[in-house]
C-alpha cells in the first residue's frame, strides 16, 4: 500500500494526472509571449525575433539577442531570488534596490585602484589613508556586510517590534538611498582593480545569477530552512504553535535577501566599473514583478525560484522585445506597469478560486 | 503526590476585562483519561492554551512531570512532553502531510542548522504509518492541505499527537468535524492510548463520547471549574445540569 500511486485508506490516485506545476504555466506565458514576438517581428518588420537571420554567421538562434535578454535581467534577478523568499515567508521588501545603492557606493569605495594613466587617483575616497588597490576580498566583505546590517535592521524591525514588512522597508529604502548620496557627496566613485571588475565582467553576471538561483532553490525544496518559509508563509500561527521561532527565522530571511541585494550591488558596479548614488532606483519593484509574475503568491506560502527566474526572463524578453519592434522604452514602463497589476490580479483570482472551490 | 502528571493551582487567564478562566484547580494522575465539557466560550480552550504555552496566564501555578513549569512556548511544553490537538488545527495550508506532520521537527539527513537538508522519504513513510492508524482516506499525500476536507485536515492533525512519544495528549474537539468512520478510529487511538496507560485531556461536547472513553469528567462555566466528577459517580443529566448551571457543584468540588 506504500506505492506514490496508491493514496492512504484506499482512495485510488492517478499519479500521472496530477495538478501541473504552477511553474508549467508561466513558461507556457513564457514561450507565448515569445512566440507573439517572433510573429509581429516576421509580420511587420520581415525579421526574426529568436532565430539568427544574419547569414554570415552560424547559428540556430539570435544567440546575441538572448545574451541581452538575460543579461539585462539577471542583477535585478539576483535580487529577486532574494524577494522570493521574503515573499514566500509571507513578507515584502522594499529596500532592496536602496540598499544596491547604498552598497555599490560603500563597497567601490574599498575597491579603487591608487593610480590611474600613472597620475594618483583624484577619485579614490580613501588614497589619505593608504587604501587603494586593496585584494578584491575586502570590497566584497564590505559589501557583504552592508546587506547583512541593513537586513538585519529589516528583519528585526519586524520581528520584534511587530511592524508591517512593507513600512519597515519602506524606512530601509528613504535611509539606505540616502546613506547612497551622503556617502560621496553624490559625487560617482569610479576606477576599481581589476580583479573587483572582473566580477560582472562578459556573462559573469549571469553565471552568478544562475548559480545563486539554483542554489535558493534548493535551499527552498530541500532544508528546513525552505519548509519554515513556506509553513510560516502559509500560517504563522500554525507555524508558532508547531514551535518555529518565528522571530529568528524572519531575521534571517531578511538578511538572506539584504546580502543577495548587496551581492547585485558588486556585479552592478563591477560591470559598470563605476558607483552611483541613483543605481538601483526601483529594482526592488521590478525585482517584486518578476516574482510575481513567476507565481509567488503575494499573500505567501506559494512561489519558487524556478518560477521567479522565469518571470525574470518574461520581464527580459519584454524589455528585448519592445526595442526589436523599435517602440520607445516609455511603452516599455507602461506595459511593465500592466503586467505587474496583471500578475497580481491574477493570483487574487486563483485565490478567490480556490477559497471557493475549498 | 509522585503519580501526578499535570496540576494546576488558581490558574487564571484575563483578556483585558473578560474573565475567561477563573482560578482553576485542575489534577491529572498517570494514566488517567479526563474529559473537559462545557458550554461554547466556557474557557477549555483558554485553559488549554496556558498549559501549552501558547499564552501567558495572568495568574496560578502549574506542576507538569513533578515539578513547577513556566513554559515560554509551545515548544517548551512541548519539548516537556505535552503532544497537543489543538481547536484550530494548527496546519499550514500550503504545506503537503508529511510537512504537517513533522512541522517544527522536521527528520533531517545532515544537521546544517537552519539550512538542514530534510529527509524527506522518512518523513513520508512515517506519515503513512501514522495515518493508517487514523484510517483516514487522503488520496494524495505530497499534495498540499489545502483541499482536503475537514476530517482529513483533523485526522493529521490527530496523527501527529500520535506520531511523538509524550508525557500527557491533549485533545481540543477532535472528532468535531469528523464522520462517523473516523471518529470512530479516533475513539480507538484513544482507547489505545489508555491501555498503553498514557494520560490523556479531552476536550468534547459529545456526551456519548465522554462517557465511553474517560475515568473523570470536568465541567467549565463561564471560566470556573464547576465540576470534577468521577464516570461512575455522575450520568448524562447531571453533567448537563452543570454545564447550563442549573446545578452549581461547589460542595462535590471540596469532596473530590
Ligand atoms: N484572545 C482573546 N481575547 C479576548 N477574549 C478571548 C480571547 N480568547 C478567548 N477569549 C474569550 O474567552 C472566553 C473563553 O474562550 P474559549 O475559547 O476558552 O472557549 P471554549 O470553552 O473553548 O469554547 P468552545 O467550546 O466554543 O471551543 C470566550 O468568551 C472568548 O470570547
Ligand atoms: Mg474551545
Amino acid at each position: 500500500m506504500s506505492q506514490t500511486s496508491h493514496g492512504i485508506g484506499g482512495l485510488s490516485y492517478d499519479a500521472k494526472k496530477r495538478p501541473w506545476p504552477a511553474e508549467f504555466n508561466v513558461f507556457l506565458a513564457l514561450v507565448i509571449l515569445v512566440g507573439a514576438f517572433e510573429l509581429i517581428g516576421r509580420v511587420f518588420l520581415g525579421d526574426s525575433f529568436l532565430f539568427n537571420t544574419r547569414e554570415n554567421v552560424d547559428a540556430i538562434f539570435n544567440e546575441q539577442r538572448l545574451q541581452i535578454i538575460i543579461l539585462q535581467v539577471s542583477i535585478v534577478g539576483i535580487i529577486a531570488i532574494g524577494v522570493t523568499q521574503v515573499i514566500i515567508c509571507g513578507g515584502i521588501d522594499l529596500s532592496s534596490g536602496s540598499i544596491v545603492g547604498a552598497t555599490a557606493m560603500i563597497a567601490m569605495s574599498f575597491a579603487q585602484v591608487a593610480t590611474v594613466n600613472g597620475n594618483p587617483n583624484p577619485k579614490a575616497m580613501f588614497i589619505a589613508y593608504g587604501w587603494t588597490d586593496l585584494p578584491v576580498i575586502v570590497p566584497l566583505l564590505v559589501a557583504i556586510g552592508c546587506g547583512l546590517i541593513a537586513g538585519l535592521i529589516n528583519g528585526a524591525l519586524i520581528a520584534y517590534t511587530r511592524i508591517p514588512p512593507f513600512i519597515a522597508t519602506l524606512g530601509m529604502m528613504v535611509t539606505a538611498r540616502g546613506i547612497a548620496k551622503w556617502w560621496s557627496k553624490g559625487q560617482p566613485i569610479s576606477f576599481p582593480t581589476d580583479s573587483f571588475a572582473a566580477i560582472g565582467k562578459g556573462l559573469m553576471p549571469v553565471i552568478i545569477f544562475i548559480s545563486l538561483a539554483i542554489l535558493f532553490q534548493l535551499i527552498l525544496s530541500y532544508t528546513r530552512y525552505g519548509k519554515h518559509c513556506y509553513a510560516i508563509g502559509s500560517n504563522e500561527d500554525a507555524a508558532r504553535m508547531s514551535g518555529i521561532k518565528i522571530a529568528n527565522h524572519k531575521v534571517l530571511v531578511y538578511v538572506i535577501a539584504g546580502i543577495l541585494a548587496s551581492i547585485a550591488a558588486v556585479v552592478l558596479s563591477s560591470k559598470n566599473l563605476t558607483a552611483q548614488a541613483g543605481m538601483g532606483v526601483m529594482y526592488e519593484l521590478d525585482a517584486i514583478a518578476m516574482a510575481v509574475i513567476g507565481g509567488v503568491s503575494l499573500s505567501g506560502g506559494r512561489g519558487s525560484i524556478i518560477g521567479t527566474v522565469i518571470g525574470s526572463l518574461i520581464f527580459g524578453v519584454i524589455i528585448s522585445g519592445f526595442t526589436f519592434l523599435r517602440l520607445d522604452a516609455y511603452y516599455q514602463e507602461m506595459v511593465k506597469g500592466v503586467i505587474i497589476v496583471g500578475a497580481v490580479v491574477l493570483d487574487q483570482w486563483r485565490q478567490r478560486r480556490r477559497a471557493i472551490g475549498a | 503526590m509522585s503519580d501526578i502528571v499535570l496540576k494546576t493551582e488558581n490558574l487564571t487567564k484575563h483578556y483585558g476585562g473578560v474573565h475567561a478562566l477563573q482560578e482553576a484547580n485542575f489534577e491529572l494522575r498517570k494514566g488517567e483519561h479526563v474529559a473537559i465539557m462545557g458550554d461554547n466560550g466556557a474557557g477549555k480552550s483558554t485553559f488549554v492554551r496556558q498549559i501549552t504555552g501558547v499564552e501567558q496566564r495572568t495568574d496560578g501555578k502549574i506542576w507538569f512531570d513533578g515539578k513547577e513549569v513556566n513554559f515560554a512556548g509551545p515548544i517548551e511544553a512541548r519539548e516537556a512532553g505535552i503532544e497537543t490537538v489543538f481547536q484550530n488545527l494548527a496546519l499550514a495550508d500550503d504545506l503537503d502531510v508529511p510537512s504537517n506532520l513533522f512541522l517544527g521537527r522536521e527528520k533531517v539527513l545532515f544537521n546544517l542548522g537552519p539550512f538542514s537538508i530534510l529527509d524527506r522519504k522518512a518523513m513520508r513513510r512515517a506519515t503513512e504509518a501514522a495515518l493508517i492508524r487514523t484510517a483516514v482516506k487522503i488520496p494524495n499525500l505530497s499534495s498540499t492541505i489545502r483541499h482536503m476536507s475537514g476530517g482529513q485536515r483533523q485526522c493529521v492533525a490527530i496523527a501527529r499527537t500520535a506520531t511523538f512519544a509524550s508525557k500527557l495528549i491533549i485533545m481540543d474537539e477532535p472528532t468535531a468535524a469528523l464522520g462517523v468512520q473516523e471518529t470512530a478510529q479516533v475513539e480507538n487511538i484513544i482507547r489505545t492510548l489508555k491501555e498503553n496507560g498514557e494520560p490523556l485531556i479531552l476536550i468534547s461536547h459529545n456526551m456519548r463520547q465522554v462517557f465511553d472513553l474517560v475515568d473523570r469528567i470536568v465541567v467549565f462555566r463561564r471560566g470556573r471549574i464547576v465540576a470534577n466528577l468521577r464516570k461512575q459517580d455522575t450520568d448524562g443529566n447531571d453533567i448537563v445540569a452543570y454545564i447550563t448551571g442549573a446545578k452549581t457543584g461547589q460542595a462535590e468540588l471540596q469532596a473530590a
